[in-house]
This record gives C-alpha cells, sequence and structure tokens, in this order.
C-alpha cells in the first residue's frame, strides 16, 4: 500500500502534518494516519484564539474503532478551526491534505519548522 | 507464544487485511472498511472468518448429563441439527462463557458440539474433563478447534448466496439450505468438502455459520464472491443488536455477570440441574440490582469501553461495557450495566467521555429495530 506524502509540507513522527503559508500554518493527519484510523466519526479540536505548543495534545480524532490524540507539531494560536469536519469527520478520510485540515494557527516560532519531518524522513518512518 | 492464525491467514493478508489478536489468534480486523464491511451485512451480504471460535465435541453415553450440568439452558429439549444459546456459569450462577450447543445431526460423528469463544477451548475443555471425572460420567471430550474453519456468511442476500454455492458445487439438494430453519444445523457438502452448516450468527441478520474442515477452508471460504468482513464490523454489527462480548460485556474476575443482569433470562433453565443453578434461582427470587441496558449519546462523542456513567447528579452508577458510532444509525451508542432504576427507556444518564460528562438516554434494545 503506497500514501500519499506531498513534497510540500513538514511531519511529525505522530503522524500530523503542516502547510506554511508566511506566519501561518495548517495542520491536519496524513493520509497513513487516516488510513491506520479507519471510518473517522469524531473530531474534537481547540477554539479559535486557543494556544497550542509544540508536542502537546490539542485535540482528538476517532474512528469507529479508536480514540487517537492529536499532537500539535508547532506551536501557536488558533485563527482558524476547519468547522466541516464536526459534521462531516469523514473529510478526514476522503481528503486529509485538503478538506480534511483540521487547524490554522498564527506560528508562535518559525524554527519549530525545522525540527519537523521532511517527506522523504516520513516516508522511511512509515515504510 | 506466537498467535495462532486460522488457515487463510494468508489469503487475508494478501487481500490487504489488517489483523488484531483476538482471544490469543491473529484474525483480520478490516478489509475494507468497517462502514463498507458493517453495511454490506446489513444490506446485501458478507462473510466473515471467525475460525478463532473454539469447538469441542462431546460424545458417549452421558454426553447429555455432562451437557445439561455444564451448561444453563436445557439441552434435552434439542433433537439432532438443533442448536441454542447457552451460558456456562460457575457456582455463584457468574457468567464464564457464552456458547452455542449443537446436538449434532445424525450423519456426523458425535453427540453435541458446543463453540467456545476465542481463547476459552482449553479453559472449557479442561472444566468438562474434570467435572466428567468427578461425576463419573462416560463421556469422551475433544477440543477439535482446530480441525474446523468458521465462516460467517451474514445479511439478507446470504440464503441465496449459499444456495448458488450448493447448487454449483455440490451434490446436496438445495433445499437444505432453504429449509434450515434459525438455530437448526445440517450437513452440507461445498465444493466436495462436507461442512456443518447453521442458520446462525452474531449479527442480527439472517446468515448461515459454517464449520468447514480445516483444510478445506480456503475451498470453501472461495465460494463466496462477496464482502470478506473483519471483526470490526463484527463489534459494531453485535453492538447494534445488544448482543454481548465475552471478556467485555462480561468477564468472571473483571465484571462478574450473571444472566439475569445480562437479561439473558431465556438461556436459565431452573426445572435443569446444572452448576450455578441454586445461586440463580435465589436471584430470580431476590431480583437483580443491576441491568445490562443499550443507551445513545445525544451529545457529540462517542462512547467507550471503561468510560464511567453517571447519573445527572454527576454521581457513579456504572461502567461503558461497549460503545461505538453505529455505522446504521449514524449516532454514538453504547452498552454496560447500570441499577435497575436507571434502566427504565428514555431515562437520561450521562457518559464521561474523557472526563466530561455527554447526555446518554437509554435505548431498547436491539438499536437497530
Amino acid at each position: 500500500m503506497t500514501f500519499e506524502i506531498p513534497d510540500d509540507l513538514k511531519y511529525q513522527e505522530s503522524h500530523e502534518w503542516v502547510r506554511q503559508a508566511g506566519s501561518t500554518a495548517k495542520i491536519g493527519i496524513t493520509d497513513f494516519a487516516q488510513d491506520e484510523l479507519g471510518d473517522i466519526v469524531f473530531v474534537e479540536l481547540p477554539a479559535v484564539g486557543d494556544d497550542v505548543s509544540q508536542g502537546a495534545e490539542f485535540g482528538v480524532v476517532e474512528s469507529i474503532k479508536a480514540v487517537s490524540d492529536l499532537y500539535a507539531p508547532v506551536s501557536g494560536t488558533v485563527t482558524a478551526v476547519n468547522e466541516q469536519v464536526f459534521d462531516a469527520p469523514e473529510l478526514v478520510n476522503d481528503d486529509p491534505y485538503g478538506d480534511g485540515w483540521m487547524l490554522e494557527l498564527e506560528l508562535a516560532d518559525e524554527s519549530e519548522l525545522d525540527s519537523l519531518l521532511t517527506p522523504e524522513a516520513y516516508a522511511d518512518q512509515i515504510a | 507464544m506466537g498467535l495462532l492464525q486460522p488457515p487463510l491467514h494468508g489469503v487475508h493478508d494478501a487481500r490487504g487485511a489488517k489483523f488484531t489478536e483476538f482471544g490469543g489468534w491473529d484474525m483480520p480486523v478490516e478489509f475494507d472498511s468497517i462502514r463498507t464491511e458493517h453495511d454490506s451485512v446489513r444490506e446485501a451480504a458478507g462473510i466473515f472468518d471467525v475460525s478463532h471460535m473454539g469447538e469441542i465435541t462431546v460424545s458417549g453415553p452421558d454426553a447429555e448429563t455432562l451437557m445439561q450440568r455444564l451448561t444453563s439452558n436445557d439441552v434435552t429439549a434439542l433433537s439432532p441439527g438443533d442448536a441454542q444459546y447457552s451460558m456456562i456459569t460457575n457456582d455463584d450462577g457468574i457468567i464464564l462463557d457464552d456458547t452455542v450447543v449443537y446436538r449434532l445431526p445424525e450423519d456426523v460423528d458425535g453427540d453435541y458440539l458446543f463453540i467456545p469463544n476465542a481463547g476459552h477451548d482449553e479453559q472449557m475443555e479442561r472444566r468438562w474433563k474434570q467435572y466428567r471425572d468427578e461425576w463419573d460420567l462416560d463421556a469422551a471430550v475433544e477440543n477439535v478447534t482446530t480441525d474446523w474453519a468458521m465462516f460467517a456468511l451474514q445479511g439478507p442476500e446470504a440464503e441465496d448466496l449459499l444456495m448458488a454455492a450448493v447448487d454449483d458445487h455440490a451434490p446436496a439438494e438445495p433445499t437444505v439450505v432453504q429449509d434450515l430453519r434459525k438455530f437448526t444445523a445440517a450437513t452440507v457438502e461445498l465444493d466436495g468438502a462436507q461442512c456443518i452448516v447453521a442458520r446462525t450468527g452474531y449479527t442480527g441478520e439472517d446468515g448461515f455459520e459454517i464449520l468447514a474442515p480445516w483444510d478445506d477452508a480456503e475451498a470453501v471460504w472461495s465460494l463466496f464472491d462477496v464482502q470478506p468482513c473483519g471483526l470490526g464490523a463484527r463489534d459494531t454489527l453485535r453492538m447494534e443488536m445488544g448482543f454481548l462480548l465475552s471478556g467485555q460485556d462480561f468477564h468472571p474476575d473483571e465484571n462478574p455477570r450473571t444472566p439475569y443482569e445480562t437479561g439473558l433470562r431465556f438461556t436459565v433453565k431452573l426445572d435443569t440441574d446444572f452448576i450455578g443453578r441454586d445461586a440463580l434461582e435465589a436471584q430470580q427470587a431476590e431480583g437483580v440490582a443491576e441491568k445490562f441496558v443499550g443507551f445513545q449519546l445525544v451529545e457529540r462523542g462517542v462512547p467507550r469501553h471503561g468510560y464511567d456513567i453517571t447519573n445527572t447528579d454527576e454521581e457513579h452508577i456504572g461502567t461503558v461495557t461497549s460503545g461505538t458510532m453505529s455505522p446504521t444509525l449514524g449516532e454514538p451508542i453504547g452498552l454496560g450495566y447500570v441499577p435497575v432504576s436507571y434502566a427504565e427507556p428514555e431515562t437520561t444518564i450521562h457518559v464521561l467521555v474523557r472526563g466530561k460528562p455527554k447526555k446518554a438516554v437509554i435505548k431498547s434494545l436491539p438499536f437497530n429495530q
């Protein structure tokens, strides 16, 4: 089985991705993660204005069979939450890098991005 | 010790199944997606490899006596080819395992066959032999778990699929399948393999459980061009029906329960003599303190095994034993035990989802009515 690993993203070992756009970043979970979880039925996320810290839990994603914590790949302040995934959590399965995104953050420290995995390193991890 | 493998482990692996440990066996948990597999069984048909279930045969002059004393239902009610759901209880009436007892069709060697849950076969074999010897009964007890593969073909199209397999591949009359009533079994030749086919299952749908000789498993499985299903879908299907999962909805040490607490009164025949009978008679007279119930969350969240149940004053009243997002209903559902005063349908309770109280209401079982 091969999984999509876009080459313009950074990755965390716990299977979250980050897409930087200037001083903000979008966060979601990887194709591999959604496949491992199976049918996603519930997503719990922080509110706009909340702060998250790199490596700390920021939410929960539940599939029919399992509950998984979500870990922030970078620190920052939540500027947007994808409310679509509350009503249609299957978006995370269908389009993990697109419509299934989860948070947008104002980055607290852009240098944290350097500590994340490159697409190649993440591909090695899940191989 | 390594995990046991069903005879089709390699076939499932090649098909892309994900596996999980269950009762000491490495079993397919998911082939495509739990939702896809679940919906196939509700709407058409699916087939499960449940070869991890145990099989024990009991034969000889005292086989009936031994079965009668070690199971809570009345085996004397069974004619050859009949099956019954039953409980195996200890002296306190606590469920050690739930099982289906078959009185074997006349063309099969042996008198009785019962199906312990995965990983319980050796314990039950010891129990049967221990009591046989203690009571000086003349009965042969044989653990044939690895002689038989077991498949569950389930869903509204199961009968047609099985009839087509019989038609195409075996000399037996297809009416053998059509005539099988619920909880009856017959021998059916499938692709040359002598199988025991019973109209039973654990999904709430019409369907069949097929015991195929271990070495013929692949030939029999391949007769059914139908959605393969894993233990994940089996779990969501049985939860929608409010069926118990051994080790989770009851466990002799961690969650000791009697058949009366589970609501499965019909499995207990107090006019028979079995281990646990006297304790159950006393409980019947006194009534139970807690009952097994189903509930539906009305706030966002998913109930899971081990979560606390409270009343609306946040006082602990029970624990979730099973829970999921119901694929059929699209609602979060759960099972557990609560004091009888909270067991009436539409009673409001709370479930602590990661510590936060979420409102839920008691529902009549099965959920999938």
